[in-house]
């Protein structure tokens, strides 16, 4: 069996990529604690792949410094970096059986062909695959294929297993289970993970830690709970989950509380560093109320969406057009009914604006 | 030290030591290797020719090799052994390069370096086996600094094999050309060097004008460049029907069209010239029927300007047909559909949206067979007469009487000018192409059927076209049974017995007394080396270009690129210039012809590598390194063996093209050396049809069986391989 040992720390010192003129990657830096997964979360074009390839030493950086382990890594090349990687396309070699594809890598660190294979085997039997070694991948269902992937990197222990957008080749079913397969996968084996995807529900439910990426450069890092709760910019708030935007005034500031007029409404909220003046809210469509009419902000339902296990409206309001998710399965209301809106205690965050 | 580089460096050392510097002036013995203490200075080692001969010109060449030894043995860091290995091995490649360029067998080759330093009063050959080696291990070894230094991502594989191919194509192109380039400015008579460019450039020969206003014939340039705009106009019609039936009606003879696309590569480019002239020369078929029907005289119109356009647009309209069959299929359906819905009719659509997007493509098969015709020298020679084009003409001022290599030069300088600047323009349309393809793979649309008009128009073009073109090779097989075309119809064997005859001496033993034998297998033979040294050297180019990231990489790209647009004529001439003085005098050997093979073919290589290579899956060989792989490894087990059908089609070609090609090879064969295609055009010159025909026909088949071959290796593995199915398979698995 693959032992459980501590994942390496990956440290990344200005790391950045630039082609010619283009910046593809910023210089940052960020440290990837041993032993976590760690989620590289953005829109497409925002360098998170770029930075990915960088640490598996597929790309070279052209400044900055790498540390895997607390060794300086950034002038190995990829083979002897002692990272993994799981392709978004898979790349199991299709001329070669599935037994062949894991033991690749061993036979190329110049293990013995059986004793290769043997562990190869056993990796299989990690990922739930024991017996499908003389298959070829192409007799394999997508899922099987990507587990031979996961078994094909994990065989050689690496210090630092890399995943790019490893499911966006499989169905929303199988997606789900496969993420959750790989979460597992990593907390039994203790081995740093750093995972990219465009998806930030995958990256929710997997990720010890997010890093969301924008332009070239890391937006926000954190918990999921903390980005999703504390964003530090709309762009983040908007990325992690919906959220409405609308434009606000601090009256006052004392202590970590602030003081907020928001179309006549008058709310205390946590004060994130701001101090007076304008400022953007961030409304999570759950922390919008929708009550009687004349109580709160007055609004119309402009337009109602029934969605089975929630309700989505949208609200034409002074504040503009917000967008809510409530529970309500039974009391449903219509377009055009006259309603007031409060705002639930959490799910409204200040931000720079 | 590692011992890759310490091999190399051992290699070099018996390259100065032992082996013998130069080319052997008598054959070669085994005792002769052992050239270290020779008493003649021609036969010892670069080191013996240093000590015991004085020949001080050597101790360059030592020194950088005793060099580049301190930094494969002694140095202690990789810094300080790439900086050793780059400064010894690059001042012993200087040293080679220049000694040999400056001494040649009568003392200085140069003028100003005889004023200057005296009279030599030595004399040196060309290079043998020991200036070789050495220059190959000095190559490698400046690769080897150039990977510790950091170059190349530090991966010694991939700047061995730059250094290898940049290597090579200095040698045996960039150089060629240059020195040709350099005699235009030769002096002659009493005009100067500047004076004798100008006296050659400014010829009325080239770029008279007088055709025009009375009647005789213009220069060669402008017979040149009205050949090549009617030929591409012409075949690109022809070729654009024959793919518009191909590829948009119900023609039910479609598959036996596709089979024509296979014809240039298989025949000679001469066996349509001599099909023409059985047709319509002197003794041709349509002449005595004409004169023993009616009494005309049709006369010799065949020879010239017509029957050369004629034949090249022969020759070429597959070449177009190949070309546009690709590009008429890349039109997205739902292009047509879109427009269909829209509204628009047949024409509508095919005027207003399947022409427009033809037409990078096209322009594309136009430039494809102007460069073609500017290059084609098999028609011209046996059809041109007194009509002279550029390939004749250079070929015409190297042999026989003139020995004017001033103005061969002049004109492969014209013609490498054409021929570049039409290249160009094409690399820029095909750069211009993608938006064809930009749809993607998710189209499942029909493709329309054509407009009634148009439809009319490629049949009633494409149809009589196919059948004269069936009619020609024909004749040109039938000529082979004949005894004496238009005088004794008697069929006969009697040509082939000529030429491939097999009799059995008393003894029993088989001599193979026919006059073709010598050549075909000297062709065969020579054939056989150059195909896979050309398929390597072109599937390595293709990696690299394709899959490697490195400085430099679009100016090797362009390089390569260059060396295809360079005629075969100017290549020829240019070798044979080159080639037949020290320092590298490989004039009349096997070794010239098939370096001329390889570099002549090696965009078949190259295309066809970087094609399947465009259709693998990139992450594939990412995945290979990741997975500890060296990059040999990850080329030897994953790329190559997914290669193969690209690697056969390669191998295929390169021979196939090797035993076709006339147009280099005729500067280049020697008594010992002749080719197949050569000796027919002697034949064909000589006016002994029979023997040639019969000789192409032979040729033709063999050609066929090796075609044939390709497609079974490579259908074969298709179906070995089960196709994806209702499984998500992997990009790689389908590639």
């Amino acid at each position: 069996m693959i032992t459980k040992k501590t994942g390496a720390e990956v440290r990344l010192q200005g790391i950045g990529k630039r082609y010619g003129i283009v910046q593809a990657v910023k210089p940052l830096d960020l440290v990837i604690e041993g032993g976590t997964l760690v989620t590289l979360l953005g829109p497409s074009g925002c360098g998170k792949t770029t930075l990915l390839r960088m640490i598996a030493g597929l790309e070279q950086s052209t400044e900055g410094k790498l540390f895997i382990g607390g060794k300086d890594v950034t002038l190995l090349s990829a083979g002897e970096r002692n990272v993994s990687m799981v392709f978004q396309s898979y790349a199991l070699f299709p001329h070669m059986s599935v037994l062949d594809n894991v033991a690749y890598g061993l036979i190329s660190s110049g293990q013995k062909k059986a004793e290769a294979h043997a562990r190869a085997e056993e990796a299989l039997i990690t990922v739930g695959l024991k017996g499908f070694g003389t298959r070829l991948p192409s007799e394999m269902s997508g899922g099987q294929q990507q587990r031979v992937a996961v078994a094909r990197a994990l065989v050689l222990e690496p210090d630092v297993l890399l995943f790019d957008e490893p499911l966006s080749n499989l169905d929303a079913r199988l997606r789900r289970s496969m993420r959750e397969e790989i979460r597992a996968l990593q907390q039994r084996l203790g081995v740093t993970v750093v995972y990219v995807t465009h998806d930030q529900s995958e990256a929710m439910a997997v990720s010890d830690t997010i890093v969301v990426m924008r332009n070239s450069e890391i937006a926000q890092a954190g918990s999921p709970a903390d980005l999703y709760a504390h964003p530090k910019t709309v762009f983040v708030a908007s990325f992690m989950g919906e959220a409405n935007t609308v434009k606000g005034m601090i009256e006052a500031v004392s202590g970590d509380s602030a003081k907020v007029l928001l179309a006549g409404l008058k709310l205390d909220l946590p004060s994130n560093g701001l101090g007076a003046g304008a400022v953007d809210v961030v409304i999570r469509p759950e922390s919008v109320l929708i009550g009687k009419a004349g109580k709160g902000i007055s609004g119309t339902i402009a337009k109602s969406t029934y969605m089975g296990a929630h309700s989505e409206y949208t609200v034409s309001t002074a504040l503009g057009d917000l967008f809510v998710i409530a529970p309500d399965r039974l009391n449903r209301k219509q377009a055009g009914e006259a309603v007031g809106i409060t705002l639930a205690d959490d799910g409204v965050i200040l931000v720079r604006p | 030290m590692n011992r890759p580089s310490a091999f190399i460096w051992l290699a070099a050392l018996i390259g100065v030591v032992i082996l013998p510097w130069h080319m052997p002036q008598s054959s070669q013995t085994l005792a002769g290797l052992f050239a270290l203490g020779a008493g003649d200075a021609d036969e010892a080692s670069a080191l013996w020719q240093a000590i015991a001969h004085k020949r001080w010109w050597f101790w360059p060449v030592l020194a950088g090799v005793g060099i580049a030894g301190c930094g494969v043995f002694l140095a202690r860091t990789a810094e300080n052994k790439g900086r050793l290995l780059l400064w010894g091995a690059g001042a012993a490649l200087v040293g080679l390069v220049v000694q040999g360029l400056a001494i040649g067998v009568r003392g200085w080759s140069f003028g100003f370096l005889e004023s200057a330093f005296g009279d030599l009063g030595e004399r040196q050959f060309g290079m043998g086996l020991g200036a070789v080696v050495t220059f190959g291990a000095m190559v490698l070894l400046i690769s080897d600094g150039l990977a510790l230094k950091g170059y190349f991502k530090g991966d010694r594989f991939v700047s061995a094999s730059v250094s290898v191919i940049v290597a090579s194509i200095i040698l045996f192109t960039a150089w060629p050309v240059l020195n040709i380039l350099s005699y235009i400015f030769s002096p002659r008579g009493n005009l100067t060097g500047t004076q004798a460019f100008a006296d050659r450039l400014f010829d009325a020969k080239i770029w008279g004008l007088s055709c025009v206003t009375a009647r005789v014939t213009c220069g060669v340039f402008w017979n040149t460049l009205v050949l090549a705009i009617s030929t591409a106009t012409a075949a690109t019609m022809l070729g654009l029907a024959f793919a518009l039936i191909v590829t948009r009606t119900g023609f039910p003879l479609k598959k036996g069209m596709r089979l024509l696309t296979v014809l240039p590569i298989i025949t000679p480019p001469f066996v349509i010239g001599l099909g023409l002239i059985l047709i319509f020369g002197r003794s041709g078929v349509v002449n005595q029927m004409a004169e023993s029907a009616f009494g005309l005289q049709l006369g010799r119109w065949i020879y010239g300007w017509n029957g050369v356009w004629l034949a090249q647009v022969f020759s070429f309209t597959p070449t177009a047909f190949l070309v546009l069959i690709g590009v008429v299929e890349g039109i997205s359906p739902t292009m047509e559909e879109a427009s269909n819905t829209l509204r628009a009719d047949k024409m509508r659509t095919f005027s207003a949206v399947t022409f427009p997007l033809m037409l990078p493509g096209l322009a594309n098969a136009w430039l494809v067979v102007f460069v073609e015709s500017l290059a084609d020298f098999g028609n011209p020679i046996v059809l041109g007469g007194s009509f002279g084009v550029l390939s004749t003409e250079i070929f015409f001022s190297v042999v026989g009487a003139q020995q004017d290599f001033g103005r061969a030069g002049v004109l492969a300088a014209i013609l490498l000018v054409l021929a570049l600047a039409a290249f160009m323009i094409q690399r820029k349309v095909v750069g211009t192409r993608s938006y064809v393809s930009m749809t993607g793979k998710g189209d499942t649309g029909l493709p329309q059927s054509l407009p009634t008009p148009i439809r009319r128009a490629a049949f009633g073009i494409a149809i009589p076209w196919a059948i004269l073109t069936i009619v020609v090779y024909s004749m040109a097989l039938a000529g082979a049974f004949v005894k004496v075309w238009g005088r004794d119809w008697t069929l006969t064997l009697d040509h082939f017995r000529r030429a491939f005859a097999i009799e059995y001496a008393r003894d029993g033993s088989m001599i193979m007394a026919g006059q073709a034998w010598g050549s075909l297998w000297t062709t065969l033979k020579l054939a056989t080396i150059a195909a896979p040294i050309t398929a390597c050297i072109g599937l390595l180019a293709a990696w690299l270009l394709s899959r490697q990231q490195f400085a430099g990489k679009t100016a090797l790209e362009f390089a390569l690129m260059l060396t295809f647009a360079v005629p075969g004529t100017v290549i020829g001439v240019a070798y044979i210039l080159t080639y037949n003085l020290p320092p590298l005098e490989i004039t009349g050997t096997a070794f010239i012809l098939v370096a001329c093979f390889v570099f002549r073919n090696l965009p078949v290589g190259v295309r066809s590598g970087v094609a399947a290579m465009s259709q693998l899956d990139k992450s594939l060989d990412e995945a290979a390194i990741t997975l500890r792989a060296s990059t040999f490894r990850a080329l030897t087990t994953v790329v190559l063996p997914l290669l193969k059908p690209a690697i056969i089609t390669a191998l295929v070609y390169s021979f196939v093209r090797a035993m076709t090609t006339v147009s280099a090879v005729i500067f280049l064969v020697s008594a010992e050396y002749e080719m197949a295609t050569v000796f027919i055009i002697n034949r064909v010159i000589n006016g002994d049809y029979g023997l040639a025909i019969a000789y192409s026909a032979v040729l033709i088949v063999i050609m066929m069986a090796a075609i044939g071959m390709i497609q079974l290796l490579v259908g074969k593995r298709k179906l070995g391989r089960r196709t994806g199915g209702a499984v998500a398979a992997p990009a790689g698995a389908t590639a």
